[in-house]
């Protein structure tokens, strides 16, 4: 009961950032419908700007050892949304949105390949520039624990730095959800996801559209990676280990739906954890990819998504 | 010899480079001049299910994998020569893309996309959990031939071409078959093939059984010449990346893609690391991640459609898609008012019998019945949203009835997959029109010649007859992406003749034309009437139709609110009423 309990909590945790992490991709993928393949590595990026801004930028000097790390993650995710800018306008663009009208299958063929050159760009030159030696944003916090006693015999242990990595993720959720649903901007995102070409004729500029989406999806996921980054140690080829996480929690929620991602993330964060009690630790992957085959086949929207044929 | 003519270029190539790859004695080049093939035939495989239907994988590493770990564990546990495993790898590389394909091609688009990309990492992690982290092949000096280990490397590159040649002739041979062109079809649009009488799914599954056997048995040769199989190496995603890699940067659907993309691509990254990567670990990736970007901005499609765009001046599809105003009006167009009543007889060849179907709330098919007599013309009209489309895609099959029984020729067909409706003779076109924008016209057509022809030039006749049924003889070898609106709607029709319908179901052909162009189609429309095929036609404008059809049916909202001959019809104050609301109904009555 108790180490239910116990996999139950880590999995939440671990599922709200999951949840994050998915909700960058999904936002990109819901409204511009490309596969990213980078998008691991611009999370990458995001550790390692978190890791500099905390260490070198003087963010520590100035926060300290317990806020200093969250005050740099916070920081980092406007540095790689900038950066993601710039990315889409330089290559993205020109393979995707309205210029792919002309290319065969829409362009996704050029897309997939150019996301991967992307990759092998960040991943190699991640290795140039950090070097390969494991990093990780140390925090007093990473190794202490609340203790809740549920009742006088059982009680579940929180990892104080999991615990507030789930709180900085849920906010930055709410922040998102007041953006997409409050905003001029978020509803042009949404859009210009439903369908391009009336969005195009009602004066939205989709390309635009397009670049916001991108680079507010690639700062998201920058915060959910420095906030792995305060429990998990992490190295340039770590985007390989979190994309494939990434997309099974995007395709779970449903593609287009931006709350859809984060509760697909938070399903493989479960399932991650809630597998160990049963299966070793090796197959606590599989576990997932079990999981998500199962749900796509029996629900291939996913969760919140929409079936949608058009004849 | 067509068929050898177009191997030629395939056997030259694969002659210079066993040449070329003779005279190397280093055996580091050596090696990369065997990978090249190796990924090559990798590329192909994946080619041959995604490249042709458009259905990206991201998993073919899991049948690789298979492959490799078959080499590997057959030796060693039994003692089996590779020159057995292999063929047992792609029996069992086949088997496990039927058995992956068979729920997996329920998903669609990006969905099945994804989904593939889960096998081979649940493979990867089990196999690591099995224990099999780093499995050496076993040494056998005293047997090298029988086992495959040859001490002269140039025998691996050898052979590696063999498998290449044979995969590149298997692939045209199926390129150039009904095969090729149903996958074909299938990429461009799938509705269309089914509706074409394609049986889509029959095809995908024999696609992937094909890709997965090829893929496992490449991939249980490269074992073999590495002589180590770790899971990373043979089921990780940069194993699946690299087919993608290679067949995207040559160019995907044809053959030719994924050997000049392997042939650039596999010496430039082995060269980078070996000669980069030594003194700067990773420039080696960032070096190729730029020339993979730069190639792809500059030919987002490939090399080779680029090249062959370049030698062939061909006009850019955006050009293609303005009216063409230069091309001369057909002048074998029946004169018009043609005879209305044709021996319209009172045989019933399709009944629709309280046919429903609802979406959520939306009952967009409630309760229709009616008859379709041989040999005549029925309108079906309604306002926008009336339900008449999905009327159709009830019809032949695109959905399901909630309720009710479509009876064609008095057998119950309600339910069936579309290409079954399709081969009991009913053709359709769509409101939307679905052409296969890359292949011609007469190609076009010749998809939907198959569910009647036995043979491939049984399929050709028959297509070239509905194109001169048409009127579009002339145009015949044109890609579909030129036509004009006109030649698009003709074209459809061509291809729903092609498979000799007795019934044909045309979804709002008219829309879209000038009256003069309206005018040539309706023409094309009688005459098919009068050579004896029953039509339904769907529209939502009168004029055209009154003089065309025989019999209205008028939906509204879902249900049919009167039939009957068009001057009776346009009189009926519940038509006007439906068309123009209430208040018009007082006007026309005086």
């Amino acid at each position: 009961m108790e180490g239910f309990l116990q996999a139950l909590a880590a999995g939440l945790l671990i599922g709200a950032v999951y949840g994050l992490m998915c909700v960058g991709l999904g936002l990109i993928f819901g409204v511009m419908r490309v596969i990213n393949f980078a998008h691991g590595d611009f999370m990458m990026l995001g550790m390692y700007a978190a890791f500099y801004l905390f260490t070198a930028a003087g963010v520590q000097a100035l926060f300290g050892n317990s806020v200093g790390p969250f005050v740099a993650i916070l920081l980092a995710g406007p540095a790689l949304a900038v950066f993601g800018y710039f990315v889409h306008l330089a290559l993205i663009s020109h393979v995707s949105g309205t210029r792919t009208a002309s290319l065969e299958g829409e362009g996704h063929y050029a897309q997939l390949i150019l996301t991967l050159g992307i990759a092998l760009i960040l991943q190699n030159g991640g290795l140039i520039v950090f070097g390969s030696v494991l990093a990780s944003i140390r925090t007093p916090l990473s190794s202490s624990a609340w203790e809740l006693g549920l009742t006088s015999d059982i009680s579940v242990f929180i990892n104080k730095a999991r615990g507030i990595d789930a709180l900085v993720s849920l906010a930055i959720m709410t922040l998102l959800s007041l953006l997409i649903t409050r905003s001029r901007i978020g509803k042009s995102l949404r859009a210009a996801a439903d369908n391009p070409t009336a969005a195009t004729y009602m004066g939205i500029d989709v390309d635009r559209a397009h670049r916001v989406a991108f680079a507010l999806g690639c700062g998201i996921t920058a915060i959910a990676g420095g906030l792995l980054a305060t429990n998990y140690p992490f190295h340039p080829f770590v985007g390989l280990e979190y994309v494939i996480v990434m997309y099974a929690g995007v395709v779970l929620g449903g593609m287009g739906s931006i709350i859809g991602a984060f509760w697909g993330g938070m399903t493989i964060g479960l399932v991650q954890q809630m597998s160990t009690l049963i299966l070793p630790t090796q197959l606590q992957n599989a576990a997932i990819f079990v999981v998500f085959l199962l749900i796509i086949f029996f629900r291939p929207q996913g969760f919140f998504g929409r079936m949608v044929e058009r004849t | 010899m067509l068929q050898f003519r177009s191997m030629l270029p395939a056997i030259i190539f694969t002659v210079a480079y066993a040449v070329v790859s003779l005279s190397v004695s280093n055996s580091y080049y050596q090696l990369v001049l065997t990978l090249v093939p190796v990924w090559a035939v990798f590329g192909l495989s994946w080619n041959l299910l995604s490249g042709y239907t458009g259905l990206i994988s991201f998993g073919h590493a899991a049948f690789f994998g298979i492959g490799a770990y078959t080499t590997a564990l057959g030796q060693i546990y039994f003692d089996l020569s590779p020159w057995l495993l292999i063929p047992v790898a792609a029996m069992l590389g086949g088997i496990a893309g039927l058995l992956i394909g068979f729920p997996t091609f329920r998903l669609q688009g990006h969905y099945f996309a994804l989904a593939m990309l889960a096998y081979p990492l649940a493979i990867l992690y089990v196999f690591e959990w099995l224990g099999f982290q780093e499995v050496t092949l076993p040494m056998k000096r005293d047997a090298p031939i029988a086992y495959m280990q040859f001490a002269d490397p140039r025998i691996y590159t050898l052979v590696a071409l063999a498998i290449m040649l044979a995969t590149i002739i298997l692939t045209k041979i199926i390129e150039q078959s009904r095969f090729g062109m149903a996958l074909l079809a299938i990429k461009q649009n799938e509705a269309a093939a089914e509706a074409a009488g394609i049986n889509t799914l029959a095809w995908k599954l024999r696609a992937i059984t094909l890709s997965g056997a090829i893929a496992a048995a490449i991939g249980a040769f490269y074992a073999q010449v590495l002589l180590v199989v770790t899971p990373q190496s043979v089921f990780g995603m940069l194993v699946s990346a690299q087919a993608l890699t290679v067949a995207m940067f040559g160019g995907v659907g044809t053959v030719w893609g994924p050997v000049i993309g392997s042939v650039i691509l596999i010496p430039l990254a082995e060269t980078l690391h070996a000669e980069a990567g030594a003194r700067i670990p990773g420039i080696q990736g960032v070096i190729f991640g730029f020339a993979i970007i730069c190639v792809i901005l500059i030919a987002p499609e490939g090399l080779f459609w680029k090249l062959r765009d370049l030698l062939r001046k061909r006009p850019s599809l955006k050009a293609a898609t303005v009216p063409d105003a230069s091309q001369p009006a057909k002048a074998a167009v029946t004169p018009f008012p043609a005879p209305r009543k044709r021996a319209a007889t009172s045989e019933v060849v399709l009944e629709v019998r309280n046919l429903s179907r609802s979406f959520g709330g939306l009952k967009a098919v409630q309760d229709v019945s009616f008859r379709l007599h041989k040999n005549e013309i029925l309108g079906i009209i309604g306002p926008n949203g009336a339900g008449k489309t999905t009327l159709f895609n009830l019809l032949n099959g695109f959905l399901r009835p909630d309720q009710g029984e479509v009876l064609i020729d008095g057998r119950n067909m309600s339910g069936q997959r579309p290409h079954v409706i399709c081969e009991a003779g009913i053709g359709r076109t769509f409101q939307v029109m679905r052409p296969f924008l890359r292949m011609s016209i007469l190609d076009n057509v010749v998809v939907g010649a198959y569910v009647r022809a036995k043979s491939e030039d049984e399929a050709r006749k028959l297509a070239a007859d509905a194109v001169a049924r048409v009127g579009l003889s002339d145009v015949a070898d044109r890609v579909a992406g030129e036509l004009s609106t006109k030649e698009l709607r003709l074209m459809e029709l061509a291809r729903a003749l092609a498979g000799q319908p007795r019934i044909l179901l045309l979804d709002e052909t008219l829309a879209g034309l000038g009256h003069g162009e309206a005018d040539e189609v309706v023409a094309v429309i009688q005459q098919l009437a009068r050579d004896g095929i029953t039509i339904a036609i769907i529209e939502h404008t009168m004029q055209a139709m009154v003089r065309l059809v025989d019999r209205f049916v008028v939906l509204d909202h879902g249900a049919v609110i009167t039939e009957g001959e068009p001057e009776v019809v346009t009189r009926d104050n519940r038509v006007i009423e439906a068309y123009l609301g209430k208040k018009w109904v007082a006007h026309a009555a005086h």
